[in-house]
């Protein structure tokens, strides 16, 4: 049997990795991935409440359930605007556009 | 030690070393497939929880869905085979900092927390999500369902209007332009 914290572990150390990744990367594609490895440590860090703390409950499945819905809302949306900077200045890298620091 | 308890350490090992290789591989598209890796691992760690219907949202979703995207959108900005730029290394050296930092105090907070684990059977019947996703009374979770729905539609119409929006203009000032030369010639 293994306890609940492990999975707390594990998934606090996804989380952290993807921290790292999205403060070293200047790439705006490889950012959205970092995001998206925080965002399903989290969805573990739900299922896993649900299983072990409140198994009679479905609170954790739903709002994994809608964090999903939402990370790929946003990832679409994301993808969209790198595209469109992309025809616009033929980089993605996150110094290139610096119009509204002026 | 059990059967359970390696597939656990497995899942775990295979999720965190592609999640790393994910965030460090210099070249964008193998750091796209090392995420496709580290995903199926979630997926895989949601069936050893027994949350079934969860994992299979997770391939489909993310697997099949996301990550297709992303590696759509490598190839149509043309850095399939080209390597990131990388920053610089004090601010690599601080990154790893801030994250381990961050890693530590999580794991003491987590170890020193006396969880209360239910000794409850985990029943995730797919009849209860289903149910529960449309009720409006107690444990409903209707409203919420109705909020993400609009969020998907506009998103969508976003999208659609931001990556169209250079395509559309574009024409129709160079016709303008061009019937206003033909004016003045003419």
């Amino acid at each position: 049997m293994i306890p609940v914290s492990h999975i707390l572990i594990l998934s606090a150390a996804l989380f952290f990795i993807g921290m790292y990744g999205f403060v070293t990367r200047k790439n705006l594609i490889t950012m959205l991935m970092s995001l998206e490895l925080m965002l399903n440590s989290v969805n573990i860090n739900f299922v896993a409440f649900n299983k072990y703390l409140y198994p009679g409950k479905l609170d954790g499945i739903f709002f994994t359930i809608f964090i999903i819905a939402v990370a790929a809302a946003e990832a679409a949306v994301a993808i969209s605007i790198i595209i469109n900077l992309f025809r616009t200045h033929k980089t993605i890298d996150v110094g290139a556009a610096t119009e509204l620091k002026h | 030690m059990t059967a359970h308890q390696i597939i656990f350490y497995c899942l775990a090992a295979l999720i965190l070393i592609t999640g790393l290789l994910s965030v460090t591989c210099p070249k964008v598209f193998r750091s796209a497939i090392f995420l496709l890796f580290s995903l199926i691992g979630i997926a895989g760690l949601y069936f050893w929880m027994e949350a079934e219907f969860i994992a299979a949202v997770q391939i489909s979703v993310y697997v099949g869905g996301i990550v297709v995207i992303i590696i759509f959108s490598i190839f149509l900005t043309e850095q399939a085979g080209k390597e990131t730029r990388s920053i610089h290394p004090v601010r690599t050296i601080f990154a790893v900092l801030a994250a381990l930092l961050g890693m530590i105090l999580t794991y003491l907070t987590v170890l020193n927390y006396d969880f209360v684990e239910s000794k409850e059977a985990f029943d995730l019947d797919i009849t209860r999500i289903g149910n529960a996703m449309v009720a409006t009374g107690e444990g409903g979770f209707s409203l919420p369902f109705e909020v993400v729905s609009i969020l998907l539609l506009s998103a969508m119409i976003g999208c659609i209007v931001v990556a169209m929006r250079s395509s559309i203009t574009k024409p129709d000032e160079k016709k303008i332009t061009q019937s206003i030369t033909e004016i003045d010639e003419a």
